[in-house]
């Protein structure tokens, strides 16, 4: 028996060697021929509505672990550090396609309209879920690592069943290319040549465990090419290569050609979570390293380099950034418990005559304790 | 109108009833296309529906159900085939974290209207992973229906029901009685948590589920010949147990027997029985009996017969349950407890 292997795809794995990058750390703009091709409508406009996006992202990012510290919300993971990787592919999509994304996709939730105030109840640990699905096309946020890997593979096969050239995106870290779910959901993409967009934003770091403990030191984005899905290892704090590498991969979903990979090579410049302590397991030198990749300073430079008084761009941006902040910060800070009965909401679409029975009798016995205290 | 069908018959009709009246409903699973299923359950339905609709998957359970959960939030209603009850482990993530939480958690924005189809059950006479109950694992879990079917009319009905439901249904098929033939009425709607009581009596309650139910109303059969009056319950559905139905049985009778193939230790016994216990202490005439499989891994099926419920079994359990002599009698706890130590 003999099998035909295909030709090799010159771009089945781009930027293996030193990631793909369009923006140098002085805002010098680099030249690089595929990620260009996808780029030439960014002008100096285009390119500070990305600065305030990540401006609007970041100030999110640190109300929120803020509002954990001060005791408003009961826990946070921090993108800190990542708001190019999420910006850029975020941008790179639709309204109408999906996205299947962790716990740590605060980008994007606010970047596709999440309702704010919902988003801060979860944090607050009144909700599991923060926002409608439906509304903003995003998936509700993910804890079982990779999981959601399968649900983004999933939507992007129905979507080509019906014949829609919508597609999904489904966004994972570094430490979930161990999981089965995901090495399985690029089985099925590859199988099924599913229109989905696979961005695993390496931070280095899964909790406390560096990229090689997963890796064996390979870069990650060799391995898709193992699948037959062509992959693009990308400097993470780009936003503009970030733009162009998820445009790329899902203008080849929408014509048909299926999955493609996205390493977006970036760092977790905060705790795994606020509960984490990365001093136990990695050097201050090492964190100072990548603020000097900073992804939103490197724009700055990159609009200034280009002529842009920045004076009114910043100023914009801490507006734009202050008002959401404020609205965040409310919205955590006077969030109303959910009540305790809706504990037996939403289990069934059809309540079973068990749980209201259960329903009943708590409801009995909170009454009990109103009765006795009076 | 009537027809006769096999057990397996009948639950490809359903499947291509489900898939002729509404085109969102897929099936997927491994080797349901051409091959018709290793059981031929889907047989035909790939040639009639295509293979857009009808989809041999990977082999990757977790993956099956994970990728039907990215269908269901396109609106499909996908009906999943595990090929083998001891297969699904592989998937159980993805059904007791996902499908079963995703309404909860996206406080009911989200519907997961999922049937996972699931061969369950021994006396095939097969290796090791392939005559496994594992119900009890999804019973426990918030958020799943979980049932089964006892005859070809309960596997169509049912099975109509799963796919119609916008919960996620896991639908366990006795594959021991696939090929057991009975009168199907296509018209016969069927709900997803109401048991059937399907043989009525006033000395004892037997309540079983699947495969056990044949069992039980030979046990009501032969009981009656030294006449007792054994009453069977198809508990039909395993989450939510449907306890109404069984506490208003025993309040009649003042015995109950529950029977499963699935080991005894945390199941679906333990869970009927204690809610009898509950709500019926004091219409109990005796403790209330079980015959199930015992608390082992499934035994290699040369002696799957010592292990599974059998009629002799159920008998002597409502020998027990009416304090008439029985294979107990005489067992000396004490001896057998003191080798164990």
């Amino acid at each position: 028996m003999s099998i035909t292997v295909p030709a090799p795809d010159p771009a089945l794995a781009a930027g293996l060697d030193c990631p793909l990058r369009v923006l140098d750390l002085d805002g010098t703009r680099l030249h690089d021929p595929l990620l260009d091709a996808h780029l030439g409508d960014i002008d100096e406009s285009a390119l500070a509505d990305l600065y305030l996006d990540m401006v609007r992202v970041r100030r999110l990012d640190t109300e929120a672990f803020a509002l954990t510290r001060q005791g408003h919300l009961v826990l946070w993971p921090p993108l800190l550090g990542q708001e190019a990787a999420q910006v850029g592919a975020a941008r790179s999509l639709e309204q109408r396609d999906w996205v299947f994304g962790s716990y740590r996709e605060h980008g994007f939730a606010l970047l596709r309209g999440a309702d704010m105030a919902e988003f801060a109840r979860i944090w607050k640990a009144y909700a599991h879920g923060g926002w409608d699905p439906h509304e903003i096309n995003m998936a509700p946020s993910q804890i079982i690592i990779g999981a959601q890997s399968l649900h983004g593979v999933g939507y992007a096969m129905a979507a080509k069943m019906d014949g829609s050239d919508e597609v999904a995106l489904t966004a994972f870290g570094d430490g979930a290319t161990s999981e089965g779910d995901v090495n399985e959901a690029l089985v099925w993409a590859s199988a099924f040549q599913a229109p989905v967009v696979f961005l695993c934003q390496n931070n280095q770091y899964a909790i406390s465990e560096p990229v090689a403990v997963q890796s064996g030191g390979l870069p990650l984005a060799l391995r898709p090419t193992g699948f037959g899905i062509p992959s693009m290892r990308v400097d993470g704090n780009d936003v503009l290569a970030m733009l162009a590498a998820g445009r790329i991969a899902v203008e080849r979903a929408r014509a048909g050609g299926g999955p493609t990979f996205i390493e977006a090579v970036t760092y977790r410049r905060g705790p795994h979570t606020t509960t984490d302590d990365p001093k136990r397991y990695r050097d201050e030198a090492e964190v100072e390293a990548w603020v000097a990749k900073d992804p939103i300073d490197r724009v700055e430079r990159a609009l200034e380099r280009m002529g842009v008084d920045m004076d009114p761009v910043r100023a914009e941006a801490k507006v734009r950034a202050d008002r959401l902040a404020k609205e965040f910060r409310a919205a955590a800070e006077h969030a109303e418990p959910p009540a305790a009965e809706e504990i037996f909401d939403n289990v069934y679409a059809q309540p079973s005559r068990r749980l209201e029975r259960q329903r009943a009798e708590h409801l009995a016995f909170v009454a009990s304790l109103a009765e006795e205290s009076k | 109108m009537t027809e006769t069908l096999t057990l397996a018959k009948a639950v490809n009709a359903a499947l291509a009833d489900a898939l002729e009246g509404d085109d969102r409903v897929l099936l997927m699973g491994e080797d349901i296309g051409q091959l018709g299923g290793v059981f031929r359950v889907t047989d035909g339905l790939q040639a009639r529906f295509g293979a857009q609709r009808v989809i041999d998957s990977p082999l990757a359970e977790s993956a099956i159900i994970g990728t039907a959960i990215g269908m269901s939030y396109r609106g499909f209603r996908v009906v999943t085939e595990i090929q083998f009850d001891g297969f699904i482990y592989p998937a159980f993530d993805q059904i007791v974290a996902q499908v079963a939480k995703l309404r909860y958690r996206s406080r009911g924005r989200v519907s997961m209207p999922l049937t996972i189809r699931v061969p369950y059950g021994g006396a095939i006479g097969s290796v090791e992973h392939h005559s496994e109950s594992p119900e009890s694992y999804f019973a426990h879990t918030a958020g799943l229906r979980v049932v089964t079917a006892s005859t070809p009319q309960e596997a169509y009905s049912t099975l109509r029901a799963a796919i119609a439901s916008d919960d996620p249904v896991l639908f366990f098929e006795p594959k021991g009685k696939y090929y057991t033939k009975g009168e199907v009425d296509r018209s016969i709607v069927r709900d997803l948590e109401t048991a059937n009581v399907v043989a009525s009596g006033r000395d004892v309650t037997i309540a079983a589920y699947g495969p056990t139910v044949e069992t039980a109303l030979r046990a009501a059969i032969a009981a009656a010949d030294e006449g007792i009056e054994v009453e069977v319950i198809d508990l039909r559905s395993i989450s939510p147990l449907d306890v109404d139905t069984v506490v208003e049985s025993v309040q009649r009778t003042g015995r109950l027997v529950v029977t499963h193939e699935a080991p005894a230790e945390a199941s679906v016994s333990s869970e009927l029985i204690t809610s009898v216990v509950e709500r019926a202490f004091s219409s109990l005439e005796a403790p209330p009996e079980r015959v199930t499989g015992y608390d082992t891994p499934y035994p290699p099926s040369a002696v799957e017969h010592d292990y599974l419920p059998s009629l002799d079994r159920l008998l002597d359990a409502v020998d027990r349950t009416l304090g008439r002599r029985n294979s107990r009698t005489e067992l000396d706890y004490a001896s057998v407890m003191g080798a164990a130590r």
